[in-house]
């Protein structure tokens, strides 16, 4: 037994061939599982399509359900001849299309081989039962059941998301998980619980011979496993609510989000123009439509677009200033129809003069806000105006700009908050770099500050709660669907809770002081509802300026948080608040008053067209 | 004059068998790339747009390949080039993460239009150099820690940065260059070890954690008692042991049962009879030890004894026993972590389906299913050139590079992938019966690690395409669809073959 080491190798190398030598034969020769039959059969795997999850509201309406619809299936190597104007008749197309189908499959005949095409998508149930009558005389040709998406509630195409076939980049991303042919949730709820909705796909074998036509189940469908049916999901959503402010942002473009601010949730959140439901179902037949329409329905504004805030991010510094101590509610700042310190910018409109926070709020100040600034960034502090504004930048952050918020709404963005390193590069040291009066314009909300409407209204939700926010979601717990711990925790800023009641009172004389009072968003005033709110007018460097507001309602009990965006929309007073009082009254009171004021302004609302106003190019 | 001795010492110093194996591989992948395409791609085999087509493409360039190293370049570059050559392909394995393409989920390719070339092919030459080289030199010695360590830092490189990029399969190739290691004189006990741990692995994920520990400890007394210091007595009481061990389970489970009323139904009914059931006994604590702990705790109570007598006879073997014992049971409790929490996604998932752990027919295993189903249903003597029905419907997945070996086997049969094996192995058994006769330690290192790699393959690629191997996407050598991977091997061959008969052309 003294073999050398090179032997040693070599028996191992031949022991290893024997190995695969072994287990070869025992596949081919004497196991015959693996041999479904002499005559060259192999297995067929039918796979069994799951239906989706459904979608609820918050109240149990479903908002996005299952109907069933029909392809028609043709397996071209099965057709013979048949009455192309019969067909044609029965399935509701023309010769043509059908001529340029069987044209199109046989000139693919090679790389089509034995498979199905599908001719004609989604034909409705009628058109279908026409087609079973008379199907025996078209072989080759056949119907398969599909479950596709159902809308009842146009609760808008970009809030629901679609639902579509993968494609090549998607199953790369998703290895191991989905083949060609499955359907996954794109953008919206649907892609956010794409893995709860989705279900488990199942499978029927069946043998097949050499002609590949199908014989019979495969082991009497022992193995066969049966489909598994989407999760369905509740979600946060209020469908009337919804549906309500879909109405309202007809013919403008901007956003409306609506948050709860005991709890974070989501309780309505537009983007106009959107998708329409309608087209959900079908997609990828509307994908370049959609995909060309100069507004950019895909685009979600409000998650995505980085919007300068305008007056309402008064309320960010007015906080700042309070928790630094560089402001106190009873500082006195004069207002000379502008900044009276350089050239009267920015400009403001006619109020009396001097004023405190509480007046300033209300009738938003741009010169008061614009001393606040001021003294936070040039509090000795801190050594420079470098540091102070780094420390400005944390502040804002811990309030949610700047920064994603982490919903559970994919493709959330975080907009732009300016730094110290930022106004270094634009403005470079050698040639005089920057100072207060070259960033003054951050303190009303403009110049480099980029806010998505979903952050504004977790701003106002913030306020309704006196300092802390749950990060805003889409999706409630509810048996058997988890929610990350996070959205069920509260999220304080660096602004002590003391600190915020101090300007509620300003928020709330703004909507309740009544007209020519001075408040700006006298507008918004419901009896009996307690509106607080800020209006904020942005300027747009494409048009008339955009129009914004935030509220929460009741003032001491909130039930609702808003913010509304509409893009070119003139002052916060002309669009933003009576669409965001709209909303809060019918989220309250269920319906709109009943008396002539309130009834107008919904009219002249739901009439409003600004789409010509907006640039597209 | 000079002519007529070159012509004739080419003759006779070449091993052309080699090279005819060689042709003979290559001839065999070609005609199957045919077979496997040649019903969705209904062209000539010589079809230029085909795989079959490209690929005679790309065995003609082999040849001029092997052409080049076998009559132009000068034998002895490869020794002198070995270090800088392996330098650079270095570079290009990590250059290849940030400047690659991504293909299949890892980024391992270059693409040059419509060429794809693939570092970690060619870096497995230059490392085979480069161990040839450093183990070449005469004050060279496996069994010194500080040489033992360069060479494992040679291998070590490369595959870190090929795992990188996650190309699992080409980094395990690197496994392999052990047996070379061996040859050079590194301690068997490195073989036995890697052996158990996968052994080790395998039983913890399939039985469970008590098997896995108890075969480690019986292996470990086995391999003792071969190793010539421990007698019969010491081989009896670890028999006793091992029993008494084996049996232990059951009998606790026994013991449980008589002493608590209900013991056995624990686990499977719901929470709340549990609780009564624990509630009811004074005994219940008994439900807490496993006995798991009873054989590790067993075991360890053993070890200072163990311990104290390898000091005693300064026996190094058993305190390494003890060593790899322990790690051993490190790498039981780890192994579960390891599984779900180091290995990605999808290679836990096959490996699950290749232990059976789960069964998946159109998921993951379908692959390996449609693989074998090809493979089975040829039967004996196949069902003829071109007459796969599997093959020619496209079932198998990646059939013309990696699952290559399912069209001999549907087509050809078992006598088809005897041949085919048995080709690789006169190819694997000539480099090493050369590389044995060799003077040249640089041309035998570098043999066996030729040898090593061609062994690898073949062993993870089969084995793969018949579930031996869970599903790790290497090439069959030769044979597989693939430009870079053909001309890798050519290379990684010719080489050998020149420095082979550069040394015979002298006698």
């Amino acid at each position: 037994m003294d073999l050398s080491r090179k032997n040693k190798l070599l028996i191992g190398l031949v022991a290893v061939a024997v190995i695969l030598l072994a287990k070869i034969f025992y596949i081919q020769i004497i196991d015959d599982t693996y041999k479904i039959s002499a005559e060259n059969n192999s297995m067929v795997y039918e796979i069994i399509y799951p239906t989706r999850g459904v979608i609820y509201d918050r109240n149990g309406t479903i908002i996005v359900g299952n109907k069933v619809a029909y392809d028609i299936l043709v397996t071209p190597r099965e057709v013979k001849d048949f009455d192309t104007l019969m067909l044609a008749q029965v399935l509701d197309t023309s010769v043509t299309f059908i001529r340029d189908k069987m044209a199109e499959y046989r000139r693919n005949r090679k790389r089509i081989g034995f498979q199905s095409m599908t001719m004609l998508r989604q034909i409705p149930t009628e058109t279908y039962n026409r087609f079973a009558e008379v199907q025996y005389q078209f072989p080759g040709f056949k119907g398969q059941v599909r479950s596709i998406r159902d809308y009842p509630v146009n609760a808008g195409g970009n809030l629901l998301g679609y639902v579509s076939e993968v494609d090549a980049a998607y199953l790369k991303a998703h290895p191991d998980e989905y083949r060609s042919g499955d359907y996954a949730g794109r953008t919206g709820i649907e892609a956010a619980r794409e893995k709860d909705l989705r279900g488990v796909k199942g499978y029927h074998i069946f043998l097949r011979n050499s002609h590949n036509q199908i014989e019979q189940p495969y082991k009497d469908g022992e193995m066969d496993k049966e489909a598994i049916p989407g999760h369905d999901i509740v979600t946060t959503i209020d469908a009337e609510l919804q549906q309500y402010g879909q109405r309202l942002m007809q013919n403008k473009v901007g956003s409306v989000v609506a948050i709860e601010p005991g709890s974070g949730e989501i309780l309505a959140m537009v983007s106009s123009p959107g998708i329409d439901v309608s087209q959900l179902a079908d997609f990828s037949r509307h994908y370049n439509e959609i995909m060309n329409d100069p507004y950019k329905p895909m685009f979600n504004r409000a998650v995505q677009a980085p919007y300068p805030p305008g007056s309402v991010f008064k309320l960010v510094n007015g906080l700042i200033g309070l928790q630094e101590g560089t402001l106190r509610p009873d500082s006195m700042f004069p207002c000379a129809h502008g900044y009276p310190l350089a050239d009267h910018r920015p400009g403001c409109h006619g109020h009396k003069s001097p004023i405190n926070l509480e007046e300033a709020i209300m009738m938003s100040c741009n010169s008061y806000f614009t001393f606040a600034l001021r003294d936070i960034l040039e509090n000795k502090k801190y050594p420079d105006m470098d540091a102070a504004l780094d420390k400005w930048h944390e502040y804002v952050e811990s309030m949610g700009f700047g920064r994603k918020l982490g919903s559970d709404f994919p493709s959330e963005l975080g907009g732009t908050i300016p730094t110290s390193k930022l106004y270094n590069r634009l403005y470079k040291k050698e040639l005089g770099g920057w100072k207060f009066n070259t960033i003054k314009s951050i303190s009303i909300g403009q110049g480099e500050v980029g806010v998505t409407p979903m952050q504004i209204a977790n701003l106002a939700a913030t306020v309704a709660n006196r300092g802390y926010y749950y990060i805003p979601h889409i999706v409630k717990e509810s048996p058997g669907i988890e929610i990350d711990p996070k959205y069920k925790e509260r999220q304080y800023t660096m602004v002590d809770t003391t600190e915020y009641k101090k300007v509620i009172q300003g928020m709330w004389r703004a909507v309740n002081s009544g007209a020519g009072m001075g408040g700006t968003a006298w507008a918004a005033h419901v009896d009996g509802l307690d509106i607080c709110g800020k209006t904020g007018t942005a300027q747009n460097p494409r048009g008339a300026d955009n129009s914004v507001f935030i509220c929460f309602a009741p003032k001491d009990d909130p039930k609702i948080a808003i913010a509304v965006y509409v893009e070119n929309g003139g002052f916060g007073a002309t669009w933003a608040v009576p669409i965001a009082s709209l909303l809060v009254e019918k989220y309250l009171k269920g319906e709109i008053a009943d008396n002539p004021a309130r009834k107008a302004v919904e009219q002249r609302v739901l009439d409003g067209d600004l789409m010509s106003r907006v640039k597209t190019d | 004059m000079e002519e007529t001795f070159k012509a004739r010492s080419m003759k006779q110093s070449f091993d052309w068998k080699l090279v005819l194996i060689y042709l003979l591989l290559v001839l065999i992948g070609w005609l199957n790339i045919y077979a496997s395409i040649h019903s969705s791609e209904p062209n000539g085999i010589l079809a230029w747009t085909s795989r079959s087509g490209k690929q005679f493409v790309w065995i003609l360039t082999a040849f001029g390949l092997a052409g080049l190293i076998v009559f132009v370049l000068p034998p002895r570059i490869w020794e002198s080039a070995s270090i800088p050559l392996y330098i650079g392909v270095l570079f290009l394995l990590v250059a290849v993460i940030f400047l690659g393409v991504e293909v299949k989920g890892s980024r391992s390719w270059f693409e040059f239009g419509p060429v794809r070339f693939q570092p970690a092919e060619v870096s497995k030459i230059t490392t085979s150099l480069v161990l040839a080289f450093l183990m070449s030199r005469p004050n060279f010695r496996i069994t010194k820690l500080k040489d033992f360590l360069t060479a494992a830092a040679v291998i070590g490189l490369p595959m870190l940065v090929i795992l990188g990029e996650s190309e699992t399969g080409s980094a395990l190739v690197y496994v392999g260059f052990i047996f070379m290691l061996y040859r050079e004189g590194l301690s068997g006990w490195f073989l036995v070890v890697l052996g158990m741990a996968i052994l080790t692995f395998i039983l913890t994920l399939t039985a469970s954690p008590y098997t896995a520990i108890l075969v480690l400890i019986a292996l470990i007394l086995l391999f003792n008692f071969l190793n010539g210091r421990r007698g019969w007595k010491f081989m009896l009481l670890g028999i006793l042991y091992i029993l008494v061990m084996a049996l232990f389970p059951k009998g606790w489970n026994l013991l449980c049962e008589s002493l608590i009323p209900g013991a056995s139904l624990i686990g499977t009914v719901d929470p709340s009879v549990e609780m009564s059931i624990r509630q009811a006994s004074s005994w219940a604590f008994l439900l807490r030890v496993k006995p798991l702990y009873f054989l590790i705790g067993s075991a360890l109570v053993c070890l200072p004894f163990l311990l104290r007598l390898a000091y005693r006879e300064k026996d190094t073997f058993l305190s390494l026993s003890v060593l790899a014992f322990l790690a051993g049971v490190v790498m039981v409790f780890s192994a579960d972590f390891i599984f779900n929490n180091v290995l990605q996604d999808h290679q836990r998932k096959r490996i699950e389906v290749l232990l059976g752990m789960k069964e998946d027919p159109a998921g993951v295993g379908y692959n390996v299913n449609q693989s074998m189903i090809a493979i089975g249903s040829g039967g004996a003597f196949g069902k003829g050139y071109l007459g796969g029905t599997q093959t020619t419907y496209g079932f198998v997945p990646e059939q013309s590079t990696d699952f290559i070996f399912c069209t001999v086997g549907e087509e050809w049969g078992f006598a088809g992938c005897l041949v085919v094996i048995v080709l690789y192995v006169m190819m694997i058994w000539r480099i090493i019966q050369d590389a044995e006769k060799s003077r040249e330690a640089f041309t035998r290192i570098y043999g066996y690690c030729v040898a090593s790699c061609l062994f690898m393959h073949l062993f993870i690629n089969i084995g793969m395409t018949i579930g031996l191997m869970p599903v790790i996407g290497i090439p069959l050598p030769l044979m597989s669809y693939g430009g870079s991977s053909l001309w890798a091997f050519t290379v990684l061959i010719f080489i050998f073959v020149v420095l082979d008969h550069e040394e015979k052309k002298y006698f």
